[in-house]
């Protein structure tokens, strides 16, 4: 079997188009009754891994979500997108509250040694907690080359080429496989899960597992003391000239007088 | 045509399986129905003790509008494409009056005209419950796009499904689900609510049958490749002999006419089909010689259904945009949402297209399980053609004088919604088949 083999990390988060709100406790955000869907960018990846198998470089796709059972919902997507089959690591509600993206890599890259991929592919960051950690600690945990905010991937050989999107503009990378990439905005545009393949999406495997199947202890480490709406911006004034902002910077002991 | 008391043994089976199929749905499919109602909190503290009183029975009694998380999907699916593939042109569509052939191309590779067509055929494999839900969704964007999917599903290919042989569907079911577009040919100018009296003509000549005459009102006419095309074979039988057969737009003789200049729904193309000695094999006749009375009166209660989710989608894609305008237009210091006036005006309405929907859900599920609907199917399109006309009414109002202007979207919904009070049967008829029914139940002693 000479085609590649890829783990796509699917996270199941609020809906990007949903105003969040924050619990009248300042525990966290709202999140019963609101409408989740994939993470965009871990659907970037996912369209990625789609696109190499019908290139025929990848010969098959596993795609995997921790959390709690609705997670499912994410996976089934995935698989009507065409992943092959999915994994769902079941973590309750109460935890899944505190579950930290060192948990979740821990849990990704025993998964990816026990299905013996060789790319793990995720989106570079969740639009819920912005983290952009995942990937990256996949990569330490398995001591395997990661290719971050990738824009583009080719196959060359037995390597990848990625271009990445940094700070300073466009980079170029060469990874060796296995590998782990992290996918940025303008990599693809995901395809429509349609109808047919959501009806063929039920006949393929969805197999739950738990943390502990695969050795990891998900006990928080970390306590949300509390979560707050950022302070509403003030109005801002428009000023005549230099010398009235200068007096307003002064009034304000912003500038020593 | 009776209504039945006893459920057949093969219904009961069907309900079984249906409700071991959907065991799994859970408080999350619940929590998913966020947008049309209040937060539903299962664990939340409740008066409704009825759950007690039931714990003695097994089977889950499942609400008829709860989607099972495969329904969600298909539901979820369909809404994205029309936001992204078809939004974007609906404006244009309707003043040029001209169904956008990419917009065509996107419903055909989504599979969404082929719903249920099996997938030995390359059909989307699915139901008649998503179908509904497919057209609704579609509806709440453009009812235009919508009427050309609900006749190509629940007319064109169902009756094909249904009724064709072997040899008819590998001929056109793979092309229907893939690439090409069909129309159900049945009024005629002198014959519309009065369809039997229709007198297109099938003369056998020679193994042949020769067709003539004219259908009018013929729904996707100007995209569709094949017609199926209600004609008499054997006038002296009278309804009797009505026929149905299936006719390919390239034959010699079929001849479509020009498109309608029509006030609503002007993206789908609504043309006369003229048929001048056109010849058709006998092998293309579908079902039985002389039934087609008899199949258009069946396939008229998933066409009602389907219309029916026209019109709730209609009423409530254009209610979501009017009730959004409230809730950011402000008179006298507030949002214009907040003013009780308002408030009770909207409600109402939002009541009136939950009921609709609720019938609509219902009907559809009943259809899918086998369930006799002639009365349920004739009551939700009445219904849903008046809620849609209430719903489009108010919402120009609440949006005051932008709601009267075409840079806003609402009155393409009024103009829309009045064709849903008239075809796939009018209110009249709508409304003479419930009284029938209802006659029927009493004789039954229901």
């Amino acid at each position: 079997m000479s085609g590649i083999r890829v783990l796509v990390g699917c996270k199941r988060v609020i809906d990007y188009a949903v105003k969040i709100r924050v619990k009248p406790d300042k525990s966290g955000v709202v999140t019963d009754g609101v409408k989740h869907s994939m993470n965009p960018f871990d659907e970037i990846a996912v369209e990625e891994a789609v696109r190499l198998k019908e290139k025929k470089i990848v010969s098959e796709i596993v795609a995997v979500s921790c959390g709690p059972t609705q997670c499912q919902e994410v996976l089934r997507t995935a698989m009507a997108m065409g992943a092959d089959r999915a994994i769902h690591v079941e973590v309750d509600p109460a935890t899944y509250d505190h579950l930290q993206p060192l948990h979740v890599a821990k849990i990704l890259s025993k998964v990816a040694q026990e299905e013996k991929v060789d790319l793990v592919l995720t989106g570079k960051q969740a639009i819920d907690d912005d983290a952009n950690q995942t990937g990256q600690m996949i990569a330490a945990l398995l001591d395997w080359p990661q290719a971050t905010f990738a824009s583009k991937v080719e196959k060359t050989n037995g390597e990848l080429k990625v271009l990445r999107e940094i700070d300073g503009g466009l980079e170029t990378i060469k990874v060796r496989l296995p590998a782990v990439l992290t996918t940025d905005l303008r990599l693809n545009q995901p395809r429509y899960a349609t109808l047919p393949n959501i009806m063929k999406a039920k006949k393929k495997p969805l197999v739950k597992k738990t943390p502990a199947d695969y050795g990891v202890d998900v006990t928080p480490r970390q306590k949300v003391l509390k979560v707050e709406d950022p302070p509403v911006r003030q109005a801002g004034a428009k000023l005549a000239s230099v010398e009235e902002l200068v007096a307003k910077l002064r009034d304000a002991g912003l500038i020593p007088t | 045509k009776t209504n039945e008391m006893s459920v057949p043994k093969f219904v009961i089976r069907l309900l079984s399986q249906a409700f071991v199929s959907v065991k799994n749905v859970h408080k999350t499919v619940i929590s998913q129905r966020c947008i049309h109602t209040t937060n539903v909190h299962p664990r939340a503290a409740s008066t409704n003790v009825s759950h007690v009183h039931a714990e003695g029975t097994t089977g889950h009694q499942l609400p008829s509008d709860l989607l099972s998380p495969e329904e969600q999907m298909m539901k979820d699916s369909v809404a994205r494409l029309a936001a992204e593939k078809i939004q974007p042109f609906v404006a244009e569509m309707d003043r040029t009056s001209q169904m956008k052939p990419e917009v065509i191309q996107a419903l055909h590779d989504n599979g969404l005209l082929g719903i249920e067509i099996p997938a030995e055929y390359g059909g989307t494999n699915s139901t008649f419950f998503v179908a509904t839900i497919a057209i609704e969704e579609l509806a709440k964007v453009d009812p235009s796009v919508s009427v050309l999917c609900d006749v190509q599903n629940t007319l064109v290919n169902m009756l094909i499904v249904r009724l064709g042989t072997e040899e008819q569907k590998r001929k056109y079911l793979p092309r229907l689900a893939t690439d090409m577009i069909g129309s159900f040919c049945l009024s005629e100018a002198e014959s519309g609510s009065d369809a039997f009296s229709l007198r297109t003509s099938a003369v056998l000549d020679k193994g042949y049958y020769i067709l003539n005459g004219t259908k009018v009102w013929i729904t996707n006419a100007e995209h569709a490749g094949v017609f199926l095309v209600m004609a008499n074979a054997r006038p002296t039988a009278g309804y009797k002999g009505i026929t149905c057969f299936i006719v390919d737009r390239e034959t010699e003789g079929v001849n479509v006419g020009r498109k309608e200049d029509k006030l609503g729904i002007r993206a789908s193309s609504t043309c006369s089909v003229t048929f001048d000695n056109v010849k058709i094999p006998e092998s293309n006749i579908l079902g039985e010689f002389g039934k087609g009375y008899k199949y258009a009166i069946e396939m008229l209660n998933s066409g009602r259904i389907g219309i029916a989710a026209q019109m709730l989608g209609l009423a409530q894609g254009c209610f979501n945009h009017a009730v959004d305008y409230t809730r950011e237009r402000k008179q006298f210091g507030r949002r214009i949402y907040d003013f009780q006036g308002m408030q009770h005006q909207i409600a109402h309405v939002a009541t009136q297209i939950h009921i609709g929907r609720v019938m609509m859900c219902n009907a559809a599920r009943m259809h899918q399980l086998g369930l006799p609907v002639v009365k349920e199917a004739a009551m939700v399109k009445y219904f849903a053609s008046e809620v849609a006309t209430l719903t489009t009414s108010k919402s120009i109002e609440w949006m005051g004088g932008v709601g009267f202007t075409r840079d806003y979207p609402v009155e393409k919904y009024f103009r829309d919604c009045k064709i849903g009070t008239i075809y796939e049967g009018t209110s009249n008829i709508q409304l003479n088949t419930i009284a029938k029914c209802l006659e029927q139940d009493k004789l039954a002693g229901c």
